[in-house]
């Protein structure tokens, strides 16, 4: 099975709710109470997080006697502001005023339990659980409040802060002062609480300011790259010449030693084998090692992919979506050898995306030390539980003795999904029993990047006499993330032969209705063997959806249809896509409605300017589980003598449910819009000799602020199910601006990063 | 011993005379607020002022500060400064933050040149500062809005 959204969910229901005062203040946790263990005991190691538990507690967030409640957030802040967003979840329904609420990101511990931040699930996988965690807590408070002011519970009112009832109040400070609170709610009295309806909420839906951004203002806010500790030296990677198999044969320091400052060459030995080949230069600081590891010569036997090139990984990739007994099926809908062998006419078209970087602005990097034999590795990590079995294994240790501290993170957009980094610093460190701080240059970060890999797509449609759609096979390869870094995460293949990555297929599985449908997942071995394919922001749908997008297009151009009516007409949530209570209910009728409402936003159909004219993509967001409805509309102008796209303006219309933090949500559209637009226009990276060849801004050129176009985002009015956000409106961008491209001057790009020249 | 002035103090870095200027701040005067992004002059997130005018301290020697006045995001008090500040908030431009320190510094040396720039005028000035997470339209409507030209 899949590790998908709905599974990460059931991983943190089912738990106690349990709420006690110790000391001054009062504690509210979600955890499993083992037997034998009593509430009074469970409510003290609730509060002093004891190493051996009887009662596995989760703090959600704790109410001090003056007042302030604490929410603990076990989630990355990389710019998504998801600190606020959980907190007004919380804080929406346990009646608090905003004002008294502050948020803490927390440690590895074991107690957060399964710690991931990705896949835009953070609010999708924990509103149910914060919506009762908070419903529980306004229960306890108005209860104890009730009993202070002498009231029937049921005639109080929980706001602001403060329970009150006949024009007298207590305020949550007073009830935490006064009331000794314990209790405890199983999980199925937990599931019956009666949550705010829509209309009685304060805070989720309503405007307010992200609590991390004041910091961000004034140089204050902390990224793992600042942290220092006592005695510290620094790491410098030297990174060989292919991510596998490459091995030193000898380290000649000589011109290093030299230069003040440096320290000694380390060869690295790691028992997980994610390192192979490497060694790091050791300095008192970062400046002396930056200029040592120039100095410092090693002479690599190279891995055995040291000669594989861009071209080599996108032939390889063409050749498996052309052999139809390559990969295992995604989707096996009808009968599309049937559609095919009746077919009176067939069309087929390839699409490719090239590598991309990541290109975290705060590079790699991590420090670490070790107190009393436990690791402590300080590093900003979207991935915790992923990468702790790996260190475990590293450094031979359990992965008890092993704590990741948070921070800010620079930028996260996948690639700290995966902590390596921390490894080269943990091993650097434990050799030399001091605390030690890898900082990777910017040339260094793009050569250790899990890149988004080079994909090859192959669509073969069927149509019959009266040239009507029949049949769809789409074949789709690639390097699989998970293959390589959770293989837990691989599904199994509905013809039962084999496995698929989620994550390089998902949006294949598109909602229009389509009689004859399959799809083939196919992993490009080269690209797996010759470097470690990432997950990037939108991951699987962001470059499944080119070729979904724009094969739409060139069909709808084949049946001579308008390419908004043509997928109108497939967007008809019959059979499989009626969609499912709660998260997508609705189905592809919700896809539909966000079309039409981009259509007549942005004019489609209207006179356009010489060489200008609009495109159009959907997108349902990154799984079929966690639908996120968006269209997208794309205004280009092409100059088809200079061999040039100029993007005007882009409309979106977006429902994702539930709009927890309106402003942050409006945020991350603009800002994955915009990475659509770069990866569609002005990103690409080509492996050259086994590696990327485009490392740093002079050769790697992200969008800037001159090829901004105009952005029109509207979220839909909605309180269904909230879905995920940070990463699917990069989704449509790409085919929008190829079919508009098409529309504008009849020159249809298969190829990302579209280049006309 | 190479003697500058930081934020308005006097200071000393025992730094080499080529150490970027970048790595003395945050290392060795341990202000953190100025970033390390690219190295190479072309992202913007090391951008401190040098005598007043927006600099990339990433290829910055040490030694090129000798007797000059260095201002950090931590350092800057100017009323451009201040008012981008607040509206840097006002407007919620920051996600990831990594970059925002260069950016308020590039547009307070643009604001403190020009009080009133234009769109085109703001664009030549932010062209060189890459936000990953792509939030240039906040970043322009808050210069505006600090400038007093919109929304004011």
């Amino acid at each position: 099975m899949a590790m998908r959204a709905d599974n990460i969910q059931s991983t943190v229901s089912r738990r106690t709710f349990l709420a006690g005062s110790v000391g001054a203040s009062l504690i509210m946790g979600l955890g499993v109470v083992l037997p034998g263990c009593s509430r009074e005991e469970a409510v003290i190691e609730l509060a002093n997080d004891a190493a051996s538990r009887s009662f596995a507690p989760t703090v959600w967030f704790e109410i001090g006697s003056d007042g302030g409640i604490l929410i603990n957030v076990a989630k990355a802040e990389m710019g998504q502001h998801v600190g606020t967003a959980l907190a007004r979840v919380i804080a929406d329904e346990l009646g608090a005023d905003w004002d008294d609420i502050d948020i803490k990101y927390v440690d590895s511990d074991p107690q957060w339990g399964y710690m991931v931040t990705g896949g835009s699930w953070s609010v999708f996988t924990t509103f149910e659980m914060l919506s009762q965690a908070g419903a529980a807590g306004r229960t306890i408070l108005r209860d104890a409040g009730a009993s202070l002011l002498g009231a029937d519970p049921a005639d109080c009112t929980v706001e602001d802060s403060k329970v009150a009832a006949h024009g007298e109040q207590v305020s949550f400070a007073e009830i935490v002062q006064k009331g000794d609170i314990s209790r405890t709610f199983s999980a199925q009295e937990l599931g019956a609480l009666p949550l705010k309806p829509a209309s009685e909420r304060r805070f989720i839906g309503q405007a307010t300011q992200a609590l991390d951004i004041p910091a961000k203002t004034t140089g204050q806010a902390v990224y793992g790259i600042d942290v220092e500790l006592p005695g510290m030296v620094f790491a410098h990677p030297l990174i060989p010449p292919t991510r596998y198999g490459s091995t030193i044969n000898s380290i000649d320091d000589a011109a290093a030693r030299q230069i003040p400052g440096y320290l000694q060459t380390l060869v690295l030995t790691d028992p997980s084998e994610v390192l192979q080949g490497w060694a790091v230069v050791i300095a008192e600081d970062y400046a002396s090692a930056m200029k040592a590891a120039e100095a410092v010569a090693v002479d690599w036997e190279p891995g055995p992919t040291a000669n594989v090139s861009e071209a080599d990984l996108l032939a390889e990739g063409a050749k498996l979506v052309a052999d139809k007994s390559s990969g295992v099926l995604f989707v096996n809908d009808g009968d599309v050898a049937a559609a095919r062998a009746d077919a009176v006419t067939t069309y087929s078209a390839t699409y490719t995306t090239g590598t991309v970087l990541h290109f975290t602005l705060e590079p790699a990097n991590a420090i670490v030390e070790f107190i009393d034999g436990r690791c402590h590795i300080h590093s900003g990590n979207q991935w915790q539980s992923l990468i702790l079995p790996i260190l475990a294994k590293s450094l031979g240790l359990e992965e008890a003795d092993i704590v990741i501290h948070q921070y800010y993170l620079g930028g996260g957009f996948g690639r700290r999904l995966w902590g390596d980094a921390m490894i080269p610093a943990a091993l650097a460190a434990q050799e030399l029993g001091k605390p030690v701080k890898i900082v990777f240059q910017r040339g260094d970060d793009s050569r250790f990047d899990c890149v988004r890999s080079p994909s090859v797509q192959q669509f073969d449609a069927s149509f019959d006499m009266g040239g009507g759609l029949t049949g769809i096979e789409h074949a789709a390869a690639a390097g699989w993330p998970s293959l390589t870094m959770a293989a837990f995460f691989l599904g199994d293949a509905v013809d039962g032969n084999g496995k698929y990555d989620g994550f390089s297929i998902n949006g294949s599985d598109h909602w229009y209705t389509l009689e004859n449908h399959r799809v083939r997942a196919i992993n490009n071995d080269l690209a797996q063997r010759t470097f470690l394919p990432g997950w990037l922001r939108a991951v699987g749908p962001g470059w499944t959806g080119w070729g979904v997008e724009s094969f739409m297009d060139e069909l709808a151009g084949i049946a001579g249809q308008d390419p908004i009516e043509f997928r109108l007409a497939r967007l008809d949530g019959a059979g499989k896509n009626t969609g499912e209570v709660p998260q997508s209910v609705g189905g592809a009728m919700r896809l539909a409605a966000v079309l039409r409402d981009v259509r007549d936003r942005s004019g489609w159909g209207r006179e356009m300017p010489q060489g200008e004219a609009l495109g159009v993509a959907v997108c349902a967001g990154q799984e079929r589980t966690m639908p996120t409805w968006i269209a997208c509309v794309v205004q280009v102008a092409v100059d088809k003598e200079n061999k040039s796209v100029k993007v005007r303006k882009i409309w979106q219309s977006i429902d994702c449910g539930t709009v927890v933090h309106p402003d942050g949500a409006m945020a991350q559209a603009e800002g994955a819009i915009l990475w659509g637009l770069s990866l569609a226009l002005h990103e690409g990276a080509s492996f050259v000799d086994g590696q990327v060849s485009q490392r740093n801004l002079d050769t790697y050129t992200p969008l800037r602020m001159a090829d901004v176009p105009e952005l029109d985002i509207v979220f839909m009015d909605s309180t269904e199910f909230p879905t995920g956000l940070g990463e699917p409106p990069l989704i449509p961008v790409a085919p929008a601006v190829g079919n508009a491209i098409f529309a504008a001057s009849g020159i249809r790009v298969r190829d990302l990063p579209i280049r006309l020249a | 011993m190479i003697e500058f002035e930081l934020n308005g103090e006097s200071v000393a870095s025992a730094s080499e005379a080529d150490t970027p200027l970048l790595w003395v701040v945050r290392d060795e005067l341990n202000l953190k607020g100025t970033k390390f992004g690219c190295g190479i002059a072309k992202c913007g997130a090391c951008t401190v002022h040098i005598d007043g005018v927006a600099t990339r301290s990433c290829i910055t020697p040490v030694s090129d500060v000798a007797g000059r006045a260095v201002t950090t995001i931590e350092g800057l008090a100017t009323d451009a400064g201040k008012a981008l500040q607040r509206a840097w908030v006002d407007e919620q431009v920051p996600q990831c933050g990594y970059c925002q320190s260069g950016q308020i510094m590039q547009a307070a040396d643009l604001l403190e040149n020009n009080p009133r720039p234009t769109d085109e005028q703001i664009t030549a000035a932010m062209n060189g500062n890459l936000c990953r997470c792509m939030a240039y339209t906040r970043i322009r409507k808050a210069i505006k809005v600090a400038a007093g030209g919109e929304g004011a």
